[in-house]
């Protein structure tokens, strides 16, 4: 948190100076060191003091033309919020923000700032752009830190009589909700896990994204008035249509995510010490292994550990499992660290840290004894012609296995659709590989059920998910309006 | 919080507990399950409905203590509640008129076995039900078996106390060799399936086995379930838990219920130091 008093800046100055862009360089995050934190599970870094956020903010030109705004998934009026910085207006920077964007602490901390706004950001031609996301966060936690009163609450329409569900508390969820609930329609979630948050819970880890911070932003919106009901998972607690019918709800919104883990389909796959990310993150994050036996449930702790794939996921996993106390932890990828996609902070993060970068090799094999893993056989790999996603494809070097010694397993090479959902809703149309159709506004097929987040679009951002959810919110209500004037 | 309505000792180690979950009793069906947390810090465990009430709004399950949260659990009482409940999980045991079927239960698997045995008779089928345990003490639900319309209840206990003295798999074949049964249904620990498959598939009589890998989820999320079933991996809480018994890869079963043992015994033996029923 800021060490920020909750009313500075509440009286600013009554005549504005001109701005005066400082030059100075771009402010660096403070940052707890590798070896201390690669020991804990607290957070990595640590966020500007208000002198820091001044000076950062500083750097903006408040362009006339701010291309930064069109960087940003959500448009938000990046260059007013910081224009409130500049001048010590926290509060109005902080409502500037959430008019577009109600989880801006989460968002400061997990966004690929880096290829939305700040790339986008004019200083970035020349050198380093303003540090949009750091800002962002800073605001988010100032908020967070004052007194309920003086927090930033969006103002609530009055009660339209409609009655909304909404499926998953993920960010597309929280996003939908927190917009349904701001236009007047009474909201209710419903989370299949006991707690809610979807991946901000269960998947990003504490030292990334402290649990501290969801908790305190979905606390906001039960505020706000919206119900949470968790234990509830729809297509077995409810299915879709008994929400619609004898549960009473005038509209649906299904953000159930991305929640399917695959697997490489190698020998071996079910040995003792192989995890999905999704597993061995879930069991420390949201099941809280790290503590065990303060809590109740285990996690295989590794001496050495083997990472497959390059993504967020896999970093996570990989310093997840080095402040388990592993000694060594390889992540072991198919291309080159260019084409990772995974953020450049965390793959920064992860090498400091001590996680070995094991580059242009698949695994083709899992090896074990009495059901254990022993160890991994990978395949070098090179580089060939790009493919459809643009990067170049990996090709197997002939007769290239070598073996990896490990004890742990974590398969992270991605997620696909959970079926169970829209397995009782048969007449939900979805794609051949199982993500709900929907027009652009989420609209799916069936009248009053919207849908959006990594259920549409297949694992993505956690931006991408939030705007889907408040798009649709919009469209949401909208349609209610509209059904209702017919009737 | 779910309230617990319901609590009798069957037997020095098995309970049976029912707790108040309306919206997952109107929904119950035989064959599946649901997961439970006693507590804030607790694991998600699984248990199989034994039985329910939509009107009552209660669910029933028997369990084992074997562990540190069923040894936690054991110390629940009526009018105590516990974190969660969630479900009904699983697919729910294809019940149709197959004919004549044998529903073989082992151990705490006899709870289990008991609502499929009922749905099974009341489907038409001519139901045959096995009930093993290695003593008489630990032999549960056998008035409550008796009281089903069944054609026959046999029972079989390891040492003879009770019934026939040996395992499940004898009057199994008995029944197959005769061609007295066109089906048959094992349910308990993974060690008694398997041996029931193979008994069965000696006489070619297809076999349906409820498999209880560990879960975290429960609801197809994390893959912790996994299971081979002829060659493929399936996931047990949502491809399951019912398998084709001739096709399950038991002994990957077997090792992958073992992956935490040496972690479970020090939680267990952690709880049980501040225990009173472990002085
Ligand atoms: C480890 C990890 C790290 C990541 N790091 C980043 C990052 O740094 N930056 C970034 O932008 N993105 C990151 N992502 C991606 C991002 O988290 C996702 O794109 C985003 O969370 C998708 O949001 P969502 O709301 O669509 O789904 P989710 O967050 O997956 O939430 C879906 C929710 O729905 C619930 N649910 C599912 N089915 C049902 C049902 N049938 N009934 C009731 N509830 C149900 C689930 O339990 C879950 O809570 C990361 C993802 C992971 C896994
Ligand atoms: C679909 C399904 C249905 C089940 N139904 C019943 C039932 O009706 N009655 C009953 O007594 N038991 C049932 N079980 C088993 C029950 O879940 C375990 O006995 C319980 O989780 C043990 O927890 P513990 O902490 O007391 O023991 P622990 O000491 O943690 O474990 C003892 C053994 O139980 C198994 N186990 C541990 N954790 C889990 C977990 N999270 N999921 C599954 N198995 C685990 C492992 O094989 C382990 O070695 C079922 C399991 C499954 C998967
Ligand atoms: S583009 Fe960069 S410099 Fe211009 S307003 Fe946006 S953040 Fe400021
Ligand atoms: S228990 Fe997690 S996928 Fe089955």
């Amino acid at each position: 948190m800021p060490p920020v008093e909750p009313d500075a800046g509440a009286a600013g100055p009554a005549e504005k100076p001109r701005h005066r862009p400082s030059r100075a360089p771009r402010t660096p995050m403070p940052e707890r060191g590798a070896a201390e934190r690669a020991q804990d599970f607290d957070e990595v870094a640590l966020g500007y003091t208000e002198e820091m956020a001044r000076a950062e903010a500083a750097r903006c030109l408040q362009c006339r033309n701010a291309t930064c705004i069109e960087g940003c998934p959500v448009n938000i009026d990046i260059k007013s919020f910081i224009g409130h910085i500049i001048d010590g207006e926290y509060h109005e920077a902080v409502a500037v923000l959430k008019e577009r964007n109600a989880l801006p602490a989460m968002c400061g901390r997990v966004c690929p700032q880096e290829e939305q706004c700040e790339i986008a950001c004019v200083l970035a031609k020349k050198g380093d752009p303003v540090a949009i996301g750091r800002l962002e966060r800073w605001l988010g936690d100032f908020d967070l830190a004052c007194e309920l009163e003086k927090r930033c609450v969006p103002e609530i329409a009055g009660p339209t009589g409609f009655r909304c569900a909404v499926v998953g508390s993920g960010p597309a969820g929280l996003a939908c909700a927190g917009e349904l609930a701001r236009l007047g329609h009474a909201v209710t979630i419903f989370e299949s896990l006991h707690a809610p948050g979807g991946v901000l819970t269960y998947g990003i880890p504490e030292f990334r994204l402290p649990k501290a911070i969801v908790e305190a932003e979905i606390f906001m919106l039960t505020e706000m008035g919206v119900e949470i009901v968790t234990d509830a998972v729809i297509g077995a607690t409810y299915t879709l249509e008994e929400l619609m019918t004898e549960e009473g709800y005038d509209a649906v919104f299904i953000g159930s995510g991305a929640g399917l883990p695959v697997f490489l389909g190698v020998p071996g796959e079910n040995l003792n010490g192989v995890y999905s990310a999704n597993e061995f993150l879930t069991r420390v994050n949201l099941m809280g292994a790290y503590e065990f036996p303060k809590s109740d449930t285990p996690v295989a702790r590794g001496r050495k550990v083997a990472v497959i794939g390059g993504g967020n996921v896999a970093m996570d996993s990989a310093r997840t499992a080095l402040r388990l106390g592993a000694e060594e932890v390889f992540l072991v990828y198919r291309r080159t660290e260019d084409e990772m996609p995974a953020r450049r902070e965390e793959v920064h993060h992860a090498r400091e840290e001590g996680v070995e970068f094991k580059m242009l090799c698949s695994p083709s094999e899992i090896l074990g004894r009495d059901g254990f893993v022993t160890g991994l056989v990978a395949t070098r790999m090179e580089l060939g012609e790009p493919d459809d996603s643009g990067r170049r494809a990996p090709v197997c070097v002939m007769d290239s296995e070598f073996e990896i010694d490990c004890d742990i397993v974590i398969v992270a090479v991605g997620t696909r659709a959970n079926p169970l959902l829209a397995q009782a809703a048969p007449d939900l149309e979805r794609s051949s590989r199982g993500y709900v159709l929907t027009g652009d506004e989420g609209a799916t097929n069936i009248p009053g059920v919207f849908a959006g987040g990594d259920i549409v679009t297949g694992a993505a951002t956690v931006i991408l998910a939030m705007g889907a959810g408040k798009t649709s919110a919009r469209a949401m209500d909208r349609w209610l309006s509209e059904r209702s004037s017919a009737v | 919080m779910f309230e617990i309505v319901h609590k009798r000792q069957l037997s020095e180690a098995v309970f049976e507990m029912g707790v108040r979950a309306p919206r997952v009793a109107r929904k119950a069906r035989a064959g599946q399950f649901f997961i439970m947390r006693t507590t804030g810090h607790g694991e998600r465990v699984p248990f199989t409905f034994s039985d329910w009430s939509a009107e009552g709004g209660w669910i029933r399950f028997i369990f084992m203590r074997v562990g540190k949260t069923t040894h936690e659990l054991s110390h629940f009482e009526v009018g105590d509640s516990v974190a969660d409940v969630v479900g009904p999980l699983g697919i729910p045991t294809h019940v149709e008129d197959v004919g004549r079927i044998a529903v073989l239960g082992g151990g705490v698997g006899a709870a289990v076995a008991y609502p499929v045995a009922r749905a099974m008779a009341d489907a038409g089928n001519e139901v045959t039900v096995v009930l093993g345990a290695r003593n008489e003490d630990l032999l549960i639900l056998r008035e409550e078996f008796e009281a089903l319309p069944l054609k026959e209840l046999l029972v079989v206990t390891d040492d003879g106390s009770a019934g026939e003295k040996g395992l499940v798999t004898a009057p199994l074949k008995r029944l197959a060799e005769a061609g007295e049964i066109d089906h048959a249904m094992a349910i308990g620990p993974a060690i008694m399936m398997k041996f029931c498959a193979a008994t069965a598939r000696e006489h070619d009589v297809p076999c349906t086995v409820s498999l209880n890998p560990i879960m975290v989820d429960g609801t197809g999320m994390c893959g912790a379930c996994r299971v081979s079933v002829g060659g493929e991996t399936k996931f047990g809480c949502v491809d399951g838990p019912d398998f084709d018994g001739w096709e399950v890869d038991f002994e990957e079963l077997m090792s992958r219920q073992r992956v935490y043992v040496d972690d479970e015994r020090a939680a267990d033996a952690d709880y049980s130091r501040g225990c009173s029923c472990h002085q």
